[in-house]
């Protein structure tokens, strides 16, 4: 299984894959922006990412939706600090699976990940 | 700006720095800074507010402190790109975080990262910015709250 990591913030893509612990991650790529991410998503074609919402250039929503069109079995998971219903809702109905709010431990963004892989929605 | 509002966003600071980086971090009582002497330290990350509300939500930290928040997120690098990310960082969570009670017409920008003193030239400040105080250890950061209604 493939995960492609998308945050603008380096410290938070580090963190993320420090984090992830299951062995079916075989392959971990990162995007530090939502042109890039769609980029490396239509190379590699990941199982599963991790999505911040506010980023440069094209923001996780959009991401999102484009990246459901290329592959719809996509599993995302939203990794972001905007706390509000609408936007996790909007996210939600563009095609992410998961919405996981910042701050996060490891512990909480394994399982969130894992009910994904499982193919639950979270959040 | 009302006192609820304020409450918000200490809220949201207390969260941030008990949950995740350190829970002897104190949170002082907010009070307001002065326009022509806006408090800025080593890095300072700015977030621009549109919508319902205008102007910006800023954290501002000493090298030292932004450290010790990045050993919490595991982070032993702490080299220049590493130290604005962080603090650009905290500023998008505790800000997005307060959308929960702002609601999403309260629009928050990326960060924008300034280092030293050069950073007070880029805030555009309301006429009442509110400053939340943060002290661990000897080190005093700070969120400052500047929006108009």
């Amino acid at each position: 299984m493939k995960l492609l990591i998308v945050d603008d913030s380096k410290v938070i893509r580090n963190r993320i894959e420090r984090a992830v612990s299951f062995r079916k991650v075989k392959k971990v790529m990162t995007a530090a922006n939502g042109e890039e991410a769609l980029a490396v998503f239509r190379q590699h074609l990941p199982e599963l990412v991790t999505m911040d919402i506010t980023m440069p250039k094209l923001d996780g929503i959009e991401c999102t939706a484009a990246m459901v069109g290329l592959k719809p079995d996509v599993q995302i998971l939203i990794v972001s600090a905007i706390a509000d219903k609408a936007t996790a809702i909007e996210a939600l109905k563009r095609g992410a699976n998961g919405f996981l709010l910042k701050p996060f431990t490891d512990v909480q963004l394994n399982d969130a990940l894992e009910m994904l892989m499982r193919g639950r929605s979270h959040g | 700006m009302d006192e609820d509002d304020i409450q918000v966003l200490i809220d949201g600071t207390v969260g941030y720095f008990h949950g995740l980086v350190d829970r002897t971090t104190e949170i002082g009582a907010p009070y307001l800074m002065s326009r022509e002497q806006p408090v800025v330290s080593d890095y300072t990350g700015i977030i621009g507010i549109e919508g319902a509300r205008h102007g910006l939500i800023y954290f501002t930290a000493p090298s030292a402190m932004l450290r010790h928040i990045l050993l919490a997120h595991g982070e032993v690098q702490a080299t220049t790109e590493i130290m604005a990310d962080i603090v650009g960082e905290v500023a998008n969570t505790i800000s997005g975080n307060a959308r929960k009670h702002f609601g999403s017409e309260f629009e928050i920008s990326v960060p924008t990262v300034h280092r030293g003193p050069e950073a007070a030239k880029a805030l555009y400040l309301a006429e009442r910015s509110f400053l939340i105080p943060i002290s661990w250890r000897q080190y005093q950061a700070a969120l400052v709250v500047s929006l108009r209604d």
